[in-house]
């Protein structure tokens, strides 16, 4: 792959994390330097996400919003995908699709070899519930329930037993380095220990892929890199699929891929060849006991 | 999702916020307390009129002076000044018509009654001596007059517990003379214990005397105000009455255009009048406190509306992580059932208590039935489904999406 982004690819960055709009055009100009589109055939593997001409149209009284004007994407199995774009691009329409809370006006959306844009409401909710994760910018975890109920909850819609459903929820929660805090609410837990749990929510019921929306968007630089860590870690170590959605461009380089949204197309798809490892950052950050981290956020 | 499990998430739901959970039970509370409480009431008068009536035997006819009805205004009880029904009526009655077995005049008057320095005011009835078959009211010690009693006018009296209590406190009243509009008269008897009517009257102060005494020794009259009289079996009663209204008809040479001067009432329709009366007031007093329990169901449905706002977030973040529709819905369903339910069960035990306070406090009698609680119980889930449907149906139809944006 295309070695030349590399050292651009940091004064981007900088440039991105400063002035947006000039960031944009900046993109525009990094976009056109690489070579070419990633073709889905080449990673050889299964596609867990196939978008064909995907449209969405919103009606807003008498006008009609193009939110989609035909997205046609792959994403393979244990792919980290992050997509990115302004807000207004597309993306969120996307993301909504991908994660089945909403169809296409046209086009088809095959998830893990079945078509689903055309799936019922309740069809669409076992859907999710079985093949999709979510994560979100606020956590969103039920307040004042337990850490381990949390990750309980999508089992609840699914028939696990009482003594699965509880096996399943501590091992989650073991996998995102949350032994302990299992019976701590969410305000007793520090942010990124309330995204842990959000993401030991979206792992429970095994899904196809993870879909987590702005991750990152209410943490800390530090506690940004420890979550971007455990989707690395589950993407590297149990070949999870991940679509991560952001507007910042170094959260963007932990991802293996991204694709670039504008105006309800995608702009670009690049896979990243100097992929930023969160666990080797992490060890060069200072330490920040757990404790301290608690005090942070109460 | 197991049904258990619903309600385990129900009750978690509810605990948190408990302030706000009592009050909306409150409303059911009350209003299934209030259902209960009145049922009982109602319940409880129609059980003691159909026990009265039990007792006093549903072959019982009362004839009585004056008219039942004239002109739909004016229905004579026998105590007023009419004077239309002679002993004689009575002895005729005994004689000459089959279906009736026994019949006794009933003469009354208020007295004063002197003993010693004890001194009681109270009803004096004059009555034959098969009075205690007919009314079925037996002598609990000593005992009643005899037919010589009554020929002879002697001045014997059988007396209440009531009076018993009063005038004789903690000695045998029966051989000692007391003293009746200031006559004496030796006390021959006490009847057993009888209690209240249905009116709440002490049907035990009351003194019993033969008629005739209490006709030419008393009141110096000839008529009789009323009679008992009792027919062959229970089936005999309308062909009784028939008979009597024939036959004093005749004997008071009415021609077929007069109205009646007596009336014969049969027990069974006074019976069935009661409780009429109370079956009416019952249904009365339970529509009364089903508004209650209907003003406690709109509560409910006020409080859950206002939690699915609430918690349109939850409702989004369960959507997202793939709950149905329905399972959102059931949800908050289950949440008002179990909210109208736990106040149903609170308002049964509420109610109940009442019911038990009542006679205490007040001397209603009341009866707990089972129908009212299992009423209860089943309106309430009623409404808890009734008022929480909407909600639920709310919940249910958010958009995800929406849902999760939502702040």
């Amino acid at each position: 792959m295309n070695s030349t982004i590399n050292p651009q690819s940091a004064i981007r960055n900088q440039f991105w994390e400063g002035n947006g709009v000039q960031a944009s055009t900046e993109l525009e100009t990094k976009e056109k330097q690489i070579d070419k589109k990633i073709e889905p055939q080449e990673l050889g593997t299964h596609p867990v996400i196939h978008l064909s001409h995907i449209h969405k149209v919103y009606h807003m009284g008498d006008i009609e919003v193009h939110a989609l004007r035909g997205i046609t994407l792959t994403v393979n199995k244990g792919e980290f995908v992050a997509i990115m774009g302004a807000s207004g691009s597309g993306k969120s329409t996307t993301m909504n699709i991908i994660g089945c809370l909403d169809r296409p006006t046209r086009g088809h959306y095959i998830l893990d070899g079945r078509d689903v844009s055309e799936l019922s409401k309740d069809e669409r909710a076992d859907i999710r519930n079985s093949k999709i994760g979510f994560v979100f910018q606020g956590f969103n975890l039920l307040p004042r329930t337990s850490a381990l109920e949390n990750v309980e909850l999508p089992m609840l819609y699914s028939d696990v037993s009482t003594t699965e459903r509880h096996k399943r929820a501590m091992d989650a929660l073991i996998a995102v380095g949350l032994v302990g805090r299992e019976h701590s609410h969410p305000n007793q837990l520090s942010g990124g220990q309330q995204q842990r749990v959000a993401i030991a929510r979206a792992l429970v019921n095994q899904p196809a892929l993870i879909l987590a929306d702005e991750p990152t968007g209410n943490l800390d630089s530090r506690t940004s890199v420890e979550v971007m860590e455990i989707f690395q870690k589950l993407n590297r170590e149990q070949g999870i699929t991940l679509i991560l959605i952001t507007h910042e461009h170094d959260i963007a380089e932990y991802a293996s891929r991204v694709v670039i949204f504008k105006d309800g197309k995608i702009k670009s798809d690049y896979r990243v060849t100097e992929r930023r490892d969160a666990s080797e950052e992490l060890k060069l950050l200072p330490t920040i006991t757990d404790d301290d981290d608690d005090d942070e956020d109460d | 999702m197991n049904l258990w499990l619903i309600f385990r998430i129900a009750f978690r739901a509810l605990a948190r916020n408990k302030m706000r959970s009592a009050l909306t039970m409150l409303g059911i509370i009350i209003g299934v307390a209030a259902v209960i409480a009145m049922v009982s009431i109602g319940q409880g008068a129609q059980a003691s009129v159909a026990e009265q009536i039990a007792s006093v035997g549903t072959n019982l006819l009362f004839v009585g002076g004056g008219s039942m009805n004239v002109g739909g205004v004016r229905s004579g009880t026998g105590q007023s000044n009419i004077n239309t029904l002679e002993v004689e009526d009575i002895d005729a009655i005994r004689r000459e018509i089959p279906s009736v077995a026994m019949a006794t005049p009933s003469v009354n008057a208020r007295a004063q009654l002197v003993f010693g320095n004890q001194n009681w005011n109270s009803q004096v009835q004059g009555v034959n001596e098969q009075f205690p078959q007919i009314r079925k009211w037996l002598v609990q010690s000593g005992e009643f007059f005899t037919e010589a009693d009554i020929r002879t006018a002697s001045r014997v009296v059988v007396i209440g517990q009531t009076i018993a209590e009063n005038l004789f406190p903690g000695m045998d009243a029966i051989g000692q003379t007391l003293r009746v509009r200031e006559l004496p008269f030796r006390v021959i008897g006490i009847m057993a214990r009888r209690g209240q009517d249905p009116q709440g009257r002490d049907q035990d102060d009351v003194l019993f005397a033969p008629y005739s005494t209490v006709q030419k020794k008393l009141l110096a009259i000839t008529h009789i105000q009323f009679a008992y009289v009792s027919a062959i079996s229970p089936n005999a009663t309308y062909t009784a009455q028939e008979q009597i209204t024939d036959l004093l008809r005749q004997r008071h040479k009415l021609a077929p255009n007069q109205e009646n001067d007596f009336f014969v009432r049969n027990m069974t329709d006074v019976a069935e009048a009661a409780d009429e009366t109370n079956r009416i007031m019952t249904i009365l007093l339970g529509s009364i406190a089903s508004v209650s329990l209907l003003v406690g169901g709109i509560g409910i449905m006020n409080i859950m509306l206002v939690s699915v706002t609430e918690r349109t977030r939850e409702i989004g973040i369960r959507m997202a992580i793939g709950a149905r529709s329905s399972a959102v819905r059931k949800q908050f369903l289950i949440e008002s059932i179990v909210l109208s339910l736990i106040g149903g069960v609170i308002g049964i035990l509420l109610g109940i208590a009442i019911s038990v306070i009542i006679p205490r406090m007040v001397g209603w009698p009341t009866l707990v039935s089972v129908t009212a609680i299992i009423g209860s119980v089943v309106f309430s889930a009623a409404v808890g489904i009734f008022f929480g449907y909407y909600p639920a149906r709310k919940a249910a139809g958010l958009d995800p999406i929406e849902a999760l944006r939502y702040e």
